[in-house]
């Protein structure tokens, strides 16, 4: 009886003092911000960052004196301002983004090829002659980015995807996954936008979607700030360069388009602001001091 | 050199630690939904049986048995197997950081792992020497990673495919367990 106790006690104490020197000999010197900012973190591991999860993220921003204290999307300004604060570094205004899908197929009216009986997937029906809609760079509506979106911001509706503006945190995880590579991330800010992702052109266009971009060109030579550009096959906008140029173009590539499919980001553009500031002045007009002379 | 052949196909077809004894089923489940996390569970497994059960082996032949201590075997084990794993949770961390981090939650887990214990108390029925249960106890290991591969294989293929709603994920998993243990037995018999 007393050896059983005694050996049980013997080989516990023995485990716990080799542990205990062990714990000394391969002790890791860790610091101990980086636990702080592990905890600041929303833990999501969405990636957003550019890093393999918080835990990565939290290392960097406290090792690397190069890496901003603002990169994590999923958290917002608070988390920012919380690792600025826990790395010593100036909480960097990174421009808040929202994802963006550059399709309209349903103002198209876009037919379909075949009827598809596959898997539930994008990604699959995207493997058969890029997929059953008569255009080969529409959304295909079968949900891919809504099933890796971890923020539940996307959901299906009328076969096509939409994005939740309150929850979508930027974090680009649904870009990446997009076989036709409709979805964009833009900035919140964006004045104006393509709607439409087409790499054809003029007719090829024409012939399958009412809406769609014909990639006429109009638009990047009317753009007084250089920012729009057809060079990758279809329309790109540079929106630092729209945003940094400002009001001042009138938001002249919206009128150049001929499809109306370069349209105003409505609660962005300046248009739409001046015309709800003049309804706000005829509303009070009693209330408006003399103009500046 | 015929017995080691046997011994590995024993150990890992006939014998399967998963399929066949029904050990190991936590993070045979939990653990097989990629690949790549499967064959990184399944190593981690492997290294702590090829340590956990010689050492074992030697506590019960120089301590256990001269004592007349062999029914403190299981909590015996379990102590030593514990404190083993949190020494190589420490040696790992600080000798090969880019293992420790991509084991990462897993070398814990095997703590509590029954076919770590499983394999050190069968070596001791079977009545094998020290080298022949460190020989056993890695094709036990390996028969583990062989059964984790193999289910995270076809479940990754279920990931995508149309299951009815309640079936979807560990149910499905569960049936597939089942059905691979029942086609694991048409190896019974072969030794």
């Amino acid at each position: 009886m007393l050896t059983s106790v005694l050996s049980l006690l013997a080989l516990g104490f023995i485990a716990s003092v080799v542990l205990s020197v062990a714990s000394r000999v391969f002790y890791v010197e860790e610091d101990p911000r980086v636990e702080a900012v592990s905890e600041a973190l929303p833990g999501a591991n969405c990636g957003g960052c550019g890093f393999a999860g918080c835990d990565a993220y939290a290392a960097a921003v406290i090792q690397d004196p190069s890496v901003s204290a603002g990169l994590c999307c999923a958290g917002g300004p608070e988390v920012a301002a919380k690792v600025a604060e826990l790395a010593g570094k100036a909480a960097g205004s990174a421009e808040p983004q929202i994802s963006f899908r550059r399709c309209v197929k349903d103002e198209g009216k876009v037919k379909k090829k075949y009827e598809y009986q596959g898997l539930d997937s994008c990604a699959a029906s995207a493997q058969l002659q890029d997929g059953p809609d008569a255009c080969k760079y529409s959304c295909l509506g079968f949900g891919d980015c809504v099933k890796v979106c971890n923020f539940n911001a996307m959901y299906l509706e009328g076969g096509l995807v939409r994005i939740d503006p309150e929850k979508c945190v930027a974090c680009g995880a649904c870009v990446g996954v997009c076989p036709n590579k409709i979805l964009e991330m833009i900035p919140r800010r964006a004045r104006v936008q393509v709607f439409c992702s087409t790499l054809d052109k003029m007719k090829d266009v024409m012939n399958v979607c009412e809406a769609g971009c014909i990639n006429c060109g109009k638009c990047v030579k009317k753009c007084p700030a250089n920012a729009i550009s057809n060079a990758e096959g279809n329309i790109r906008i540079d929106h630092v360069a729209c945003l940094a140029y400002g009001p001042d173009c009138e938001e002249a590539c919206v009128e150049a388009c001929p499809r109306s499919i370069l349209r105003l980001m409505c609660h962005n553009s300046v248009a739409h602001k001046a015309e709800a500031a003049v309804a706000a002045a005829a509303a009070a007009p009693e209330q408006q001091p003399q103009a500046t002379a | 050199m015929m017995d080691y052949f046997l011994l590995l196909i024993s150990a890992v077809f006939v014998n399967n630690v998963v399929l066949a004894q029904y050990l190991g089923q936590c993070p045979y489940l939990g653990c097989s939904k990629e690949k790549g996390v499967s064959i990184g569970m399944g190593a981690a497994v492997i290294f702590v049986m090829i340590i956990a059960t010689p050492i074992t082996w030697l506590i019960q032949f120089n301590v256990l048995v001269p004592l007349g201590l062999d029914y403190l075997q299981t909590i015996m084990f379990i102590l030593v197997i514990a404190a083993l794993v949190q020494l190589v949770e420490m040696f790992l961390k600080k000798a090969v950081p880019p293992l420790y981090s991509s084991l990462g939650i897993f070398l814990p887990l095997i703590t509590t792992n029954c076919a770590v214990l499983g394999v050190a108390i069968v070596v001791q029925r079977e009545g094998f020497d020290l080298g022949t249960s460190t020989y056993y106890s890695f094709a036990t290991g390996l028969g583990f990673m062989l059964a984790l591969i193999l289910l995270a294989a076809i479940r990754e293929r279920l990931e995508i495919s149309r299951l009815p709603l309640a079936m979807r994920g560990v149910p499905a998993a569960l049936v597939l367990a089942g059905i691979m243990s029942m086609s694991f037995m048409a190896f019974s018999g072969m030794i």
